[in-house]
């Protein structure tokens, strides 16, 4: 068996997939395995007890909004006594920003590979503020998301359809060459996604105002392209999954509880630590005690080659590790010796067009102890309060350790 | 009771986290309770209401205004930390953080700067090998100073390092010079044309620094670790840097230093050095010599002396590249034969030989084990005295008589194992009045019988006289040249002449030595220094300091130095 051989494969596939915005659907008429009393949500499987604040809240929010709930009790009980039951977005060709928690009646967009042919999805960004990724459930919060489902969602379906699909990977890749990295910043991505379909999205209702108000939503909002692009990035990593003697680390995802790794060549399997505070920036009037333990799947950009790893392409964002654009720099130059290649498509003008670092390779995170770089946001601890900074934040090194030694095992080293 | 005081600037457009990084140090500044910098967006405007600091002005602000909010015990420190805000925004821009990146693996450290071709080492000993070799498969050469790396790694180290033509020098290698440029513990010395190869640190810098003083300077000076001259290591190391030294052109004068050296290696590095076609200062401390100098080999007894007598030697005119010639010699010639009239030139020739010819017999010998059983009957390398008491009874000495001289010649002549013939022909009042008139036919004819064979014989006639001899030297010595005979005045210049002479034919004959050696390649020593720094940071900043280019690894050992896991990855790279 040869490793080389299989992690070539693995990213070169990962490279090679060409993830298209499709539309947008029910999550319970096209999420595979997504049934009406189950909730998805980010990271590796969770139960109630061991939910972080915004798990809870973000649970309760989707609970409320699909009428089963009131309120955090009712929504207890209903986990706690398995009647709804949990399970992570990766389970189900899916990812989910923050909490990630996805019901059978919310909207998520369509994506599909145009390469290899597999499906993925994730759910409607919410934008800034008090929302339901962050775990706030507040009234606000739950009618600006009956808005986003009733009023917005079917009008940006007709669009995307209309447009013939968005190309995530060559948005992705211009947006890279003006300032974004594909997590923690957006704001060009999410500009040329608005641009893109603004002219769709005026065809597809005969009502001005709401065409006005989806554009100015989508547009002030420059997280708007974060879920198709985490979605987009999900359907890169699905084609690089188990592929025999493969050490790439394809998946990275929190529930904010446990941080989880996927290795591509052990199969399903999750190697957990526990998650981290994110060092960073904060909002006025909070502080890193008002953090959440690291939370959400977006850490599916960073393996997928962009987000913390292309923090070259956006100096913008280094002062969030209260850094200069040398750092940046430095970022993304620390993670090419984890990787085992660089993008074909990402590339990084500052580093003379380099192709991002692409595959994460457990032999040099072990080998090194270098972990991957992971740009992110930061909920508040409880329930209902929402997004109080940003920042960066590590993996432990032991789930790594962890995941070599089952590797050693498995094959035979 | 806290005071609020806001400030709004219009127009002035910033990126969130410059504001975000922006209100954390103003919430730093002395009596500053809290702060808040957004631009004037309703979503901002909620997150100012949420921690009491939206104030009217600010509820007034729009979306394109920065809003500054200051949260205080007093006014005073509220102003202060608004006017402090120009100031922060702009010290953002210049403070810390500028440093280049440090890789973590050789891999990226050699991809970051490509013409690196040393790898400075400097991590704790049980890892410096694996480092070690690492930097010789990426094609480097190694100057490694840690120590407590064990024999058999310095071995296979070295061996791998000669068979890639790449240097290790070291283990415990405190110091060296590569054109110019000190790597490790190296003086500031002056670029020269002299080259140092030494098993010594403190030894090398105490030579280079004499030479400088001297007026002299160095090309390079290599170390090779002090455990290179063991028999265990065998010169490795100090062999290579004799051979780039010897082909490097701009190198005049070679040194050779170390420690107590293996008798055995510090020979073979001799005589190795011998054939280095320049002057050669050899400095082991505690090895004896012969004498002070064999041809382009000059001992010296302590470091001053090394550097004194390379420095000297810069300038000398002597040719010390030539071969002797020796493809005039039919195959099975290999013996010299010596036929003395005069028995303390003999003596000389004896001492001086030895540091050419494993053994000399003769009825004289330095060593009685070397006497020949039979006078009569030379055996290999003979060098006979003829004014031996055996020969004289019942006859004149041979300055008088060449008859038995000639007879004896005569003999030699016809073996097939002899390639050179060396006498003596002394002139001066009491000796043969006209010596070569005997003398020149015998030769003459002894180079006949050779020729008539198939061979070459080379006869050297040491002539000692003067110009005012009764014997006309110049007529003597014409006899002799046209005899076919090379003539010396010198008894020293003969023999060493003999002396190399012979051991060209001796190398000749030795099977060749099956040679894993790999030439290094010069060029990779003149180009501009460039290193990679595993360890020591300050090794790093000498570089620097020297204007040469360095990466310096932020190095950790395998796997942070947990065996098991290590093990694994090392099995992993194997299949």
């Amino acid at each position: 068996m040869d490793i080389e051989k299989a992690n070539a494969e693995a990213t070169d596939r990962m490279m090679e997939a060409r993830p298209v915005v499709v539309g947008i659907g029910k999550a319970i008429d096209v999420v595979p395995g997504m049934r009406d009393n189950l909730l998805m949500h980010a990271g590796p499987p969770i139960t109630w007890e061991r939910a972080s604040g915004p798990m809870k809240g973000a649970i309760t929010g989707a609970l409320i909004y699909e009428g089963k709930a009131k309120d955090m009790d009712e929504a207890q009980k209903l986990v706690e006594s398995g009647e709804i039951e949990l399970e992570p977005c990766h389970h189900h060709q899916s990812v989910g920003p923050m909490a990630g928690v996805t019901s059978a009646n919310m909207s998520v967009y369509i994506l599909e590979n145009k390469v290899h042919g597999n499906m993925s999805y994730s759910n409607l960004n919410e934008g800034y503020g008090k929302v339901l990724r962050y775990g706030a459930y507040s009234e606000e919060v739950i009618e600006r998301f009956a808005w986003m489902e009733n009023v917005m969602g079917p009008v940006l379906g007709k669009a995307i359809e209309l447009s013939g699909g968005i190309d995530i990977r060559a948005m992705l890749a211009e947006a890279l060459h003006m300032g974004d990295e594909g997590h923690n910043r957006n704001k060009a991505g999410s500009v040329l996604f608005t641009k893109a379909l603004a002219p769709y999205i005026v065809k597809s209702t005969d009502d001005a105002d709401v065409a006005s108000e989806i554009i100015k939503f989508l547009g002030d909002n420059a997280l708007t392209i974060l879920n198709p692009v985490m979605a987009a990035c999900k359907a890169m990593v699905d084609v690089a999954h188990d592929i025999e003697g493969s050490t790439i680390v394809h998946v990275m995802a929190r529930n904010g509880t446990d941080f989880g790794i996927r290795v591509s060549g052990l199969g399903d399997r999750w190697f957990t630590s526990p998650v981290g505070i994110p060092k960073g920036l904060y909002f006025p009037g909070f502080t890193e005690a008002d953090s959440s333990g690291d939370i959400g799947d977006s850490t599916i950009t960073e393996s997928a080659g962009i987000g913390g790893f292309a923090m070259a392409a956006a100096p913008a964002i280094v002062t969030f590790v209260s850094g200069t654009p040398k750092d940046a720099i430095n970022a993304t130059l620390e993670m090419y010796e984890i990787c085992y290649a660089e993008h074909k498509y990402f590339t990084i003008p500052p580093l003379d067009f380099r192709g991002t670092p692409t595959g994460i390779d457990l032999r040099k995170v072990v080998e090194l102890g270098i972990t991957p770089r992971v740009n992110t946001g930061v909920a508040h601890k409880d329930p209902g309060v929402g997004q109080v900074g940003a920042g960066l934040v590590r993996p432990e090194l032991s789930m790594f350790e962890e995941a070599l030694e089952a590797f050693a095992e498995k094959y035979g080293y | 009771m806290a005071i609020l005081k806001v400030e709004i600037r219009t127009g002035a457009y910033y990126d969130s986290v410059i504001l975000m990084q922006l209100q954390r140090s103003l919430a730093e500044q002395p009596g500053v309770i809290d702060a808040g910098v957004v631009m004037g967006t309703d979503a901002n405007k909620d997150v100012l209401a949420q921690s009491e600091m939206l104030v009217p002005e600010a509820q007034q602000a729009n979306p394109d205004d920065l809003v500054i909010v200051v949260k205080a015990d007093d006014e005073a420190a509220a102003q202060a930390a608004l006017d402090k805000v120009d100031e922060l925004v702009s010290s953002r821009r210049s403070s810390g953080g500028d440093e280049d990146y440090r890789p973590h693996s050789m891999e990226t450290a050699a991809r970051m700067l490509p013409d690196a071709h040393w790898v400075l080492v400097s991590a704790p000993g049980r890892y410096a090998a694996g480092i070690s070799r690492q930097a010789l498969g990426l094609g480097k050469h190694v100057f490694l100073y840690s120590d407590n790396v064990s024999l058999e790694d310095e071995i296979s180290l070295k061996r791998e390092a000669a068979s890639k033509g790449l240097l290790v020098m070291g283990p415990d290698c405190g110091t060296a010079i590569v054109n110019g440029i000190g790597l490790g513990f190296a003086n500031k010395v002056r670029k020269g044309p002299i080259g140092l190869v030494a098993a010594s640190g403190t030894g090398m810098q105490q030579v280079c620094v004499r030479i400088h003083q001297m007026g002299g300077g160095l090309t390079h000076a290599l170390g090779t670790g002090g455990r290179d001259l063991t028999e265990a290591v065998n010169a490795i190391t100090a062999r290579q840097g004799l051979d780039l030294m010897a082909r490097d052109p701009d190198t005049k004068v070679i040194v050779l230093v170390s420690k107590p050296p293996s008798p055995k290696v510090a020979d073979e590095l001799v005589k190795a050095a011998r054939s280095a076609g320049k002057p050669v200062v050899v400095h082991f401390i505690g090895y004896a010599t012969a004498s002070r100098r064999v041809d382009n080999i000059f001992f010296a007894t302590t470091f001053d002396e090394a550097a004194e007598l390379a420095v000297s030697l810069v300038d000398s005119q002597e040719d010390f590249a030539s071969e002797p010639d020796i493809s005039k010699f039919a195959e099975g010639q290999r013996y010299l034969r010596g036929l003395f009239s005069g028995g303390t030139l003999q003596y000389e020739v004896l001492l001086i030989l030895k540091s050419y010819l494993p053994v000399v017999y003769s009825n004289a010998p330095l060593d009685k084990k070397n006497k020949l059983e039979d006078s009569l009957v030379s055996v290999e390398h003979t060098v006979i005295d003829l004014g031996e008491d055996e020969f004289t009874v019942g006859r004149l000495h041979p300055m008088m008589d060449n008859d038995l001289r000639i007879r004896r010649l005569e003999k030699e002549a016809e073996d097939p194992e002899v390639a050179v013939i060396l006498l003596d022909v002394v002139l001066g009042y009491g000796a043969h009045s006209d010596p070569a008139s005997e003398l020149a036919p015998a030769i003459a004819a002894g180079i006949k019988t050779a020729k008539e064979a198939g061979r070459h014989l080379e006869v050297i006639a040491i002539v000692s006289g003067t110009d005012e001899d009764p014997q006309d030297m110049d007529g003597q010595i014409k006899l002799l040249v046209e005899a076919g005979a090379k003539i010396e005045i010198s008894n020293d210049a003969a023999a060493r002449y003999v002396g190399r002479l012979l051991q060209a034919i001796e190398r000749s004959n030795e099977p060749p030595t099956e040679d894993k050696m790999q030439h290094v390649d010069l060029e990779t020593l003149k180009k501009p220094m460039a290193g990679i720094n595993v360890g020591l940071e300050a090794f790093a900043e000498a570089l620097i300091d020297q204007e040469s280019q360095v990466v310096h690894m932020d190095w950790k050992p395998v796997a942070g130095g947990n065996e098991k896991l290590a093990g694994i990855l090392e099995r992993m790279k194997g299949k």
